[in-house]
């Protein structure tokens, strides 16, 4: 095993299991800001009952994101060094103000959030609730920015950087918002955007969903859930738009990729296919046992059904190859995810206008699992925005001429002094943690879930021993929320 | 001042922000185990509760500014330093899972093993950041191209272990003062007890470290002869050492603490003219070490970046002591207000 493909995994396995948590605390943020304002609207208790345990929620899911997210930072340096001197003008001050704008931002005010219900107004724990939100959409603005530049470099130039007479290129920037402002960091950021809501909505969904078959805390259930199914059907709606445009501009920016995630293996020479499904065959260079819809994908992509999509035929000796069975399946089930969540949201919102919502339990065991889903097309999504970006870290311009300029290949970047057995030993023990902080994760989860939402918004444990006397007057002047 | 130094002095500020906050958070730790029972282990908690991980930003911040402003010294740190910083890692996720998740479920055994792995996690963590300093301070192998060829084993010279042993020391007494200040009722009484020691200890090695420097590590004090104002530095850093004992005896732990974040902050100010204007100090070969020049990004990012940090500095500021603010109160055993 060679220390670029180990490397490859590790940052595979890192991210994998960090981004269980960041989509979800995104969506969870809107909730929570959604049920706060509420309860400052209307006074109704079960708001406030909704929002701390949902804040429960978030703060277990937080922590676990600050946890692995760190390990992210310092990975650039350690298995990625020669990427990190080649991007680190460009990607460190996306990667700073992170940190800047973002973090600092979150993680102050989720104090306030968690700790702080009987010590701020509530006007302020609100505001400190909006803050917490803005902080998680705020962080995922930067590094999708990033990653953008990555996918669709611009506002830079290549310079010779010299460093003890030892000369090496590397991307520094010119146009600060040209970076900023690529040709996918838009689209890109909001189709992570509703990514997240959708998993936020469906998560809140599936636990208020359990609540109403088992004929627990119902009204909070059926307010909790009412409220995630609108912002699921928001953004599974949204997501087909944003889906759709993502597609032109990989179309533009990254025909490579775009190939890939179709298995196109040769430019035909009248309308391009759209599979439905399908077995890609990297080796004999076609697509087995798929469903084709003739001509759709120039359909969507250049609004022809005539015209050819460019297969790997044409564009393999421009930007090289990236493997094609899994940039295809990762992108088909992204996409057959968004359409089931369409079809789902708008089925239960049409259920809910009739009132039969909360009869059909079917209905109501599907969203039990649907996060499960939801989870899976945030993470397939990004398998096949990465994997589809191979073989390169960062992906090359195209000059005038059809030559590529620039780009870092994934196999160039990594650190020269890391030895395989180095990283082996790290995803050991990454592998080692990540199981068990799994493993918590369901547990304590499924724990706060069993226990439900306190109704009286929560009442002080009993306490033993000498200070006994002075805890529970200290109670009753604020009334604490044990566990 | 150039834009390299600025972003010397600021990567400064951001380091001596996150050994002043996450020490306390560090020595709270460390001093963990000797907390008797749930309720006086829960109360420690309390007092970082909310804010340890707002304190563990100014970490991930300083690493993603040195990423930006200085990606060659960045690169060659995180890459040669590889199984330290997979330690290092462990030993910060083991540290935030442990103070999340110890006082979720209601079992001796969960909680025993949650306290252990809290205070061995928070000791690791300082002792490699402690080693690491001592390893800046002395220089490591670099090559020409700037990248580290020594081994781990070359990390763990006598010298640098002695800096380890500073940054426990530092840690728990700057811990044990937080922990003063933060307690109330008998538990405030017991934590009062281990001030002297806590400050005896580290007095012994701070006061071994420095005499070890002056003697076998020159170039960490040469800026001593050439800038003479720099002793300013120097007794800035004694006076805040004598003033704790000074202030503890009085009772007064809210000076006691400014005096303990005074010496933290020293120590990062005498670490950065030590080191000026390396990055990386090579050691055998000073000519290869990185520099603020020849480690740096553009001028132009580095101008970028520092409106970047003017914008949002302030901001940072203002509501870090907004949220220090709102949690000044002193914890009460057993009256924990979210676990």
């Amino acid at each position: 095993m060679d220390v670029v493909l180990l490397s490859r995994w590790q940052f595979a396995l890192t991210i994998m299991f960090h981004y269980l948590f960041p989509p979800l605390t995104i969506g969870l943020g809107v909730v929570l800001v959604f049920l706060e304002y509420r309860w400052l609207r209307t006074d109704d208790p079960v708001y406030h009952t909704a929002a701390r345990f949902w804040a429960k929620i978030f703060g277990i899911n937080f922590a676990l994101g600050v946890a692995t997210g760190i390990v992210m930072e310092f990975q650039f340096g350690t298995n990625w060094a020669v990427y990190s001197r080649y991007v680190g003008d460009v990607f460190g001050s996306a990667l700073a103000a992170e940190g800047i704008f973002a973090f600092f931002l979150e993680s102050g005010f989720l104090a306030v959030v968690l700790y702080g219900w009987n010590r701020v107004s509530r006007g302020f724990h609100f505001f400190a609730t909006l803050m917490v939100s803005l902080g998680a959409i705020f962080s995922s603005v930067w590094i999708v920015i990033a990653n953008s530049w990555q996918q669709t470099p611009a506002g830079h130039h290549l310079v010779e950087h010299v460093v003890n007479g030892q000369p090496f290129l590397r991307a520094e920037i010119v146009d600060f918002w040209a970076m900023v402002f690529n040709p996918s960091s838009i689209h890109r950021l909001v189709h992570v955007w509703f990514g997240a809501f959708t998993l936020g909505a469906m998560f809140v969904m599936s636990i208020s969903a359990w609540y109403l078959l088992r004929g627990r805390h119902s009204e909070f259930a059926k307010r909790s859930f009412t409220g995630g199914l609108l912002l699921a059907t928001f953004s599974a709606v949204g997501q087909l738009i944003s889906g759709h445009l993502n597609a032109e501009m990989v179309a533009r920016h990254q025909p490579a990729k775009l190939a890939a995630f179709e298995g196109i293996f040769e430019t035909g020479r009248t309308g391009t296919p759209l599979y439905v499904f399908g077995w890609p065959d990297e080796r004999a260079g076609r697509v087995n046992a798929g469903l084709p819809l003739p001509g759709m994908l120039s359909l969507l992509v250049y609004g022809d059904p005539s015209r050819p999509v460019p297969g790997l035929d044409q564009l393999e000796p421009v930007y090289g190859r990236p493997p094609v069975w899994l940039s295809f399946q990762s992108y088909h089930l992204m996409v057959a995810l968004g359409m089931l969540f369409l079809a789902s949201t708008l089925w239960a919102c049409w259920s809910w206008w009739r009132g039969t919502l909360f009869q059909q339990r079917w209905l109501l065991w599907y969203f039990v699992f649907g996060v499960g889903l939801a989870f899976v097309a945030n993470e397939v999504g990004w398998v096949a925005a990465e994997v589809g970006r191979q073989p390169w870290a960062v992906y090359p311009t195209l000059a005038a001429d059809g030559t590529v300029i620039g780009g870092l290949r994934t196999s160039a970047g990594v650190s020269e002094v890391v030895t395989a057995s180095e990283v082996l030993g790290s995803i050991v023990m990454f592998g080692l943690i990540y199981v068990l902080l799994f493993v918590l994760w369901i547990f304590l989860l499924n724990r706060k879930i069993q226990r439900g939402p306190d109704p009286d918004g929560g009442s002080p444990r009993p306490v033993e021993g000498p200070l006994a006397a002075v805890a529970a007057a200290q109670a009753r002047l604020r009334v604490g929320a044990p566990d | 001042m150039d834009l390299n130094v600025t972003w010397f002095v600021l990567l400064g500020v951001l380091l001596a922000g996150y050994a002043v906050l996450d020490g306390f958070d560090f020595g709270v730790g460390m001093l963990h185990l000797l907390a008797r029972g749930d309720l006086q282990r829960r109360a420690f908690i309390e007092t970082i509760g909310p804010i340890w991980d707002g304190n563990e930003v100014w970490l991930v911040t300083f690493g993603g500014a040195l990423f930006a402003a200085f990606p060659e010294a960045y690169a060659t740190i995180f890459s040669g330093f590889y199984f330290v910083f997979m330690l290092v890692l462990l030993a910060l996720i083991a540290r935030g899972v442990a103070l999340e998740f110890r006082s979720k479920v209601e079992s001796a055994a969960w909680r025993q093993t949650w306290d252990v792995v809290f205070s061995a996690a928070s000791t690791l963590a300082t002792l490699l950041f402690g080693v690491g300093v001592g390893n800046a301070m002395i220089g490591v192998p670099l090559n020409e191209r700037g990248v580290y060829v020594g081994g781990f084993v070359t990390l763990l010279n006598p010298y640098s272990l002695l800096v380890g042993l500073l940054a426990l020391t530092l840690f728990v007494m700057h811990g044990a003062i937080y922990l003063h200040l933060k307690t109330s009722g008998p538990l405030h009484v017991r934590v009062g007890r281990w001030l002297l020691p806590a400050y005896g200890g580290f007095l012994v090695v701070y006061l071994l470290t420095s005499v070890v420097t002056v003697w076998t590590v020159p170039h960490a004090t040469a800026f001593l002869r050439t800038h003479p104002i720099a002793w300013a530095v120097v007794l800035l850093n004694g006076f805040a050492v004598a003033s704790i004992p000074y202030t503890l005896r009085r009772g007064w732990s809210g000076r006691a603490f400014v005096a303990s974040c005074l010496t933290v902050c020293a120590l990062v100010l005498l670490l950065g003219l030590a080191m000026f204007p390396n990055l990386v100090t090579a050691r055998p070969a000073p000519e290869n070490s990185l520099t603020i020049y020849n480690a740096a990004s553009s001028q132009r990012t580095l101008g970028i970046m520092l409106i970047i940090a003017g914008l949002g500095m302030p901001f940072v500021i203002a509501y870090t002591s907004v949220v220090y603010w709102v949690f000044r109160h002193r914890v009460v055993e057993g009256a924990s207000a979210y676990h």
